[in-house]
C-alpha cells in the first residue's frame, strides 16, 4: 500500500467511524437496477425493494419476516356481510416526505389513496399513460374486473367496492402495486409538464425519502422524519450499492464496503457461515419448483401414470446436486410456511421398482417424452438443465426415455403455455402475497389452462374448493378448503412438485433487527447498525 | 486534409443506413416477444397480450416498425426504452461517459505499456526480454476477462486490501454528476480525498480492459518494428553512428506506427466488448452492462439506439485513425 493510499484510506476510515457515531448509514449491495421507481408499473423484486419498500407505504403491510397482513397507512378496515366493500379508516396525521423536490402543504386524505389506485384503473387518468401506463400486477390480479368503484366517505375514509367477494383482496392492498402515492406531488408533475417524473422521483409516506438514483451505480435514501411508525426507521441513511455479480458482492461484504446483501451463490453460503464479521440468515421461500404434464395428452392425461413418473423421480438426489442442500423437497403445491399448508399429506415415495410395475399395469410401455428445461436460473430452480438430466436418469430406470428440450425464456414461457404442448415442463413461482390462491388458483384453476396453469389440469372438484375459498371471510374457513385441495391434487398429480427452495442472507454482524421476508422482499425499516 | 476528411465522411452514410438496417432486425431475429418476457411467469391475458401489442406497436407490418424508427432517427428520436420508460437517448448519455472514462484509462495504458514492450521484444530478439514479454502477452491475451478480473479482486481488494472491490467512488463522497466522468467531477467537487477514492476505483478495471489490448498492441508493435529494422534506411543510420536507442526509438518506431495505430483504432471494438464483462464485474454502471440488460429483457429501442450509437462512437474513433495515418505519414494523405 502507498503511503498517499495509506493516508486516504485511513483519512477516509476516521470520516467514516466519525460520521458512522453520529449518523447510521447502511449500505446494501443490490443485485441489480430498478427498473424505475413506479412500482405499479413493474414486477421485478428489484424494483420493490428500491421503491415500494424503501419509499412507499400501503394501506395495509405484511408484517416483516411474516406474511401477515397487519395494518398500515389504514389503522383498520370493515368488510360488508356480503364480502364486497371493504371499508379503510386512514390514519389521521401521515405525512408524506418532503425533499428537494416537494415539499408537501398537508397530510395524506381519501384522495391520495383514490389517486393511486385511478391512475391504475382509469385510462382516462392523465397518469394513466404518464410513464407507458403498463399496470402489470393491477392486472395480472384482476384489479380492473373485480373493483368496481372507490369511494371517498370523509377525508379519512374510503371505500373499495367490489364486483365478487374475493377474499384475497386484503393481501392484494399490502403489495406493492398498492402503494400510496401524493396526489399534491402527482398534481405538481402534472402542472410542470412532467407525469413521467412520477417515476423518476418517488415520493411516498414510507420510511425512507428518495435522495438521488445514479443509473446502475448508487441509489440513496434518507430517513423520513413523519414516518408514521414511532422511532422508525432506525437508520439515517440507506445506500443501495447496485452489484450485479454475486461474487463480486461477497468480496464488497467482507471487504465492509457493504453490510446485507441479497442471492449469494449456493456456492460460498458454508463459506460465509464460517467467515469472521458475517452472518447468514436463512429462511425457507415462499416458492414451490415444480413438473408439469400436459394432463390433456395421454398417457398423462391418466393420474396412475403420473403418479407412477413422481414415485420414479430422486427427488432427494435433485436437492442434493441442483441446490447443494439449499431447498427441501416439495409434497404440496404451496410451501410450508403458507398457512393452510396440509402437513397430513404423503409425498409419493421414491419407488423406481413399483413406479415400473405401476406404468405396466396402466399399459404404459417404451413411452418417449420430453422433459422441457428452462433456459434461466431461478430461486427455485437454480439449474434446470441439470435437474432435467437427474429426471432423464431417474425415468431411464423405469423404462422411460425422457428427450430433454430447452428455448429462450419468452420462446419457453409461450410455448410452454400450449394446451397440444408436447412434454412436461419445469418451471416454478414465487408467492406474491401470501395467500394460497395466489398459487393454487394462479397455477391450477381452470381459468389457466392455456395460461399460468401449464399442466392444462382442469378437475371440478379441485375448481369447486378453491372458487369456494376465494368467497368465504374467515382464514381458518378458508384453510380448510385449501387443505382438501392439497389431497385432491397429491391424488391427481398434474405436476411433480419438487423443491421449495431456502433464501439465505449474508449480513455483517453490526446489522441488527434485519428479518428475511418469505416474499423474497428487502426491507430496512426496522434494520439498525450495531456501534 | 479537408478533402480526405469530407471523402472519409461520405463512407458513413451507408454505413449508417446498414447500421440501423442491422440494428432493426438483429433484435427481432432474436426469438422472444419482449411482451412475454416482460411479463414472466406469471403470464398475461390474450387480450391484454394484444393491447400490449398495439401499445408498443407490435401490430404494425415490419416495414411500417422500420420506416417509423428511421424516421424517428432522423428527428433525432430513439424511443423510449420499454423497461425503464425513459428516452433511449438520455439513458446512453447518462452512461456513456462511465464507459468512455474507463476505455480511456485501459487505452493509455495498453499504449504506454503495450508500444515499449514490442519496441524492447523487437530489439532483443530471441533473447530472454522478447521471450518473457511476448509469453506474457500471450497469457494477457488468452485470459478470460471474468476469471482474471475475480483473481485480481479476490487477491488485491480481498486479501490485500489495496484497492476497493467495485465502484467508481466511495459511497462516503456524493455530489452531482456534471460531465459524468468521475475523475473530473471528483475535481470539481472539491471534496477532499474524491479524487485519489475515483482513481483508486478506476485501477483493477482499466487493467483488465487492458489486458487485451495491450497484448495486442505489443505483438503488433514488435512484429511491424521487426519488419522496419531490417529497412536499407535503418542500416544507414546505424552505419552513420546514431544511438541504438534513437534509431529504433525515433527512425524505425515512427514508420512502424502504422499498423500499430490500425490495431489501437480497431482496439476500440475490443474495448466496448470487453467493457460488457468487465462493467458487470466492477458494477461500472457503463452501456456495456446496458446493452447486456436490454438484450436479455428484448427491450428493442435501446438495443437498436444503443448499437446505432456505438457503431457511430466507433466509426468517428476509425474516422480519427485515419486522420491520424495522414499526420504519421503523409504520403497517405496525398493519396
Amino acid at each position: 500500500m502507498t503511503l498517499h493510499t495509506f493516508l486516504t484510506t485511513s483519512a477516509l476510515a476516521l470520516t467514516m467511524a466519525t460520521a458512522a457515531a453520529a449518523q447510521q448509514t447502511l449500505v446494501y449491495c443490490s443485485e441489480g437496477s430498478p427498473e424505475g421507481f413506479d412500482p405499479a408499473l413493474y414486477t421485478s423484486g428489484t424494483t420493490f425493494d428500491a421503491a415500494g419498500q424503501a419509499v412507499y407505504a400501503r394501506l395495509v403491510e405484511f408484517k416483516t419476516g411474516t406474511t401477515e397482513v397487519i395494518p398500515g397507512l389504514a389503522e383498520s378496515y370493515d368488510i360488508s356481510e356480503d364480502g364486497k366493500t371493504y371499508t379503510f379508516h386512514l390514519r389521521p396525521g401521515i405525512k408524506f416526505q418532503t425533499t428537494d423536490f416537494f415539499t408537501p402543504t398537508r397530510d395524506m386524505t381519501a384522495d391520495d389513496v383514490i389517486f393511486s389506485f385511478m391512475r391504475q384503473l382509469d385510462p382516462e387518468n392523465p397518469f394513466h399513460d404518464a410513464s407507458g401506463g403498463t399496470f402489470e400486477y393491477f392486472n395480472a390480479m384482476s384489479m380492473p374486473d373485480l373493483i368496481e368503484s372507490i369511494e371517498k366517505v370523509d377525508d379519512l375514509t374510503v371505500a373499495f367496492k367490489l364486483t365478487r367477494p374475493e377474499a384475497p383482496f386484503i393481501a392484494n392492498m399490502a403489495m406493492d402495486f398498492a402503494s400510496i402515492m401524493s396526489k399534491e406531488y402527482a398534481d405538481q408533475l402534472l402542472d410542470a409538464g412532467t407525469p413521467d417524473m412520477l417515476n423518476q422521483q418517488p415520493l411516498g409516506a414510507g420510511p425512507f425519502a428518495f435522495v438521488a438514483y445514479q443509473k446502475d451505480a448508487v441509489i440513496r435514501y434518507r430517513k423520513h422524519e413523519g414516518f408514521y411508525r414511532e422511532g422508525l426507521p432506525k437508520l439515517d441513511n440507506l445506500i443501495f450499492a447496485i452489484t450485479p455479480d454475486a461474487s463480486v458482492r461477497y468480496q464488497k461484504l467482507k471487504a465492509g464496503e457493504c453490510h446485507v446483501m441479497p442471492f449469494p451463490n449456493p456456492a460460498d453460503v458454508a463459506a460465509m457461515k464460517s467467515e469472521d464479521g458475517i452472518t447468514v440468515q436463512e429462511q425457507e421461500g415462499l416458492n414451490v419448483g415444480y413438473m408439469a404434464y400436459n394432463t390433456q395428452q395421454p398417457p398423462f392425461d391418466n393420474p396412475k401414470v403420473r403418479r407412477a413418473l413422481n414415485m420414479a423421480m430422486d427427488k432427494q438426489a435433485i436437492i442434493d446436486v441442483v441446490f447443494q442442500g439449499s431447498g427441501e423437497i416439495a409434497k404440496n403445491p404451496i410451501p410450508p410456511t403458507m398457512w393452510s399448508y396440509n402437513d397430513a399429506v404423503e409425498d409419493d415415495a421414491y419407488d423406481p421398482e413399483a413406479a415400473k410395475a405401476m406404468l405396466e399395469a396402466e399399459g404404459v410401455t417404451d413411452l418417449s417424452m420430453k422433459v422441457w428445461a428452462m433456459p434461466v436460473q431461478r430461486p427455485y430452480n437454480p439449474n434446470a438443465r441439470r435437474m432435467a438430466e437427474l429426471i432423464q436418469a431417474d425415468f431411464e430406470k423405469v423404462g422411460v426415455k425422457a428427450e430433454i428440450v430447452s428455448y429462450e425464456w419468452g420462446e419457453y414461457l409461450d410455448r410452454s403455455k400450449d394446451v397440444d404442448r408436447d412434454g412436461a415442463v419445469l418451471l416454478g413461482w414465487t408467492g406474491d402475497n401470501g395467500d394460497p390462491d395466489n398459487f393454487l388458483a394462479t397455477l391450477l384453476s381452470c381459468d389457466g389452462v392455456g395460461g399460468a396453469n401449464r399442466s392444462q389440469w382442469c378437475y371440478q372438484p379441485f375448481e369447486d374448493l378453491i372458487q369456494k375459498a376465494k368467497t368465504l371471510p374467515t382464514q381458518a374457513d378458508r384453510a380448510k378448503l385449501y387443505e382438501e385441495a392439497q389431497v385432491i391434487f397429491k391424488e391427481q398429480a398434474p405436476w411433480a412438485t419438487i423443491a421449495h427452495s431456502k433464501v439465505f442472507m449474508p449480513m455483517r454482524d453490526e446489522v441488527q433487527g434485519y428479518k428475511v421476508h418469505p416474499l423474497g422482499l428487502h426491507i430496512f425499516t426496522e434494520v439498525s447498525l450495531e456501534n | 486534409m479537408l478533402k480526405f476528411f469530407l471523402a472519409r465522411l461520405l463512407t458513413f452514410v451507408p454505413t449508417f443506413i446498414g447500421v440501423t438496417l442491422i440494428s432493426f432486425a438483429f433484435i427481432r431475429v432474436l426469438p422472444g416477444d419482449p411482451i412475454i418476457v416482460m411479463a414472466g411467469e406469471r403470464g398475461l391475458s390474450e387480450a391484454r397480450y394484444q393491447e400490449l401489442r398495439e401499445q408498443f406497436g407490435f401490430d404494425q407490418p415490419l416495414i411500417v416498425q422500420f420506416w417509423d424508427y428511421l424516421t424517428g432517427i432522423l428527428h433525432g428520436n430513439l424511443g423510449m426504452s420499454y423497461v425503464t420508460k425513459k428516452p433511449v437517448w438520455d439513458e446512453f448519455f447518462a452512461l456513456f461517459p462511465a464507459t468512455v472514462e474507463l476505455s480511456l484509462c485501459a487505452i493509455v495504458i495498453a499504449i504506454c505499456l503495450g508500444i515499449p514492450a514490442g519496441v524492447i521484444a523487437a530489439v532483443n530478439r530471441g533473447k530472454f526480454f522478447d521471450r518473457a514479454l511476448m509469453s506474457t502477452a500471450l497469457v494477457g491475451y488468452s485470459m478470460p476477462i471474468f476469471w482474471w478480473a475475480l483473481l485480481l479482486i479476490i487477491v488485491f481488494s480481498g486479501n490485500l486490501g489495496w484497492t476497493p472491490v467495485s465502484g467508481r467512488i466511495d459511497l462516503l463522497y456524493y455530489f452531482p454528476d456534471t460531465t459524468g466522468f468521475m475523475l473530473i467531477d471528483s475535481l470539481l467537487s472539491g471534496q477532499k480525498g474524491a479524487f485519489a477514492s475515483a482513481v483508486d476505483h478506476l485501477i483493477l478495471p482499466s487493467i483488465v480492459l487492458a489486458t487485451i489490448p495491450l497484448a495486442v498492441i505489443a505483438r503488433q508493435t514488435r512484429s511491424a518494428m521487426l519488419e522496419v529494422l531490417g529497412e536499407d534506411y535503418i542500416r544507414t543510420a546505424r552505419a552513420k553512428g546514431l544511438a541504438p536507442i534513437r534509431v529504433s526509438g525515433l527512425h524505425a518506431l515512427r514508420n512502424a506506427l502504422i499498423p500499430v495505430v490500425t490495431v489501437i483504432g480497431l482496439s476500440v471494438g475490443v474495448l466496448l466488448a470487453g467493457a460488457i464483462l468487465t462493467e458487470t464485474i466492477f458494477s461500472w454502471p457503463g452501456i456495456g452492462k446496458w446493452m447486456v440488460d436490454s438484450i436479455y429483457r428484448r427491450d428493442y429501442p435501446v438495443v437498436q439506439g444503443g448499437l446505432l450509437l456505438i457503431a457511430g462512437m466507433v466509426m468517428i474513433v476509425n474516422l480519427i485513425v485515419d486522420l491520424l495515418y495522414g499526420v504519421i505519414n503523409p504520403k497517405i494523405r496525398k493519396r
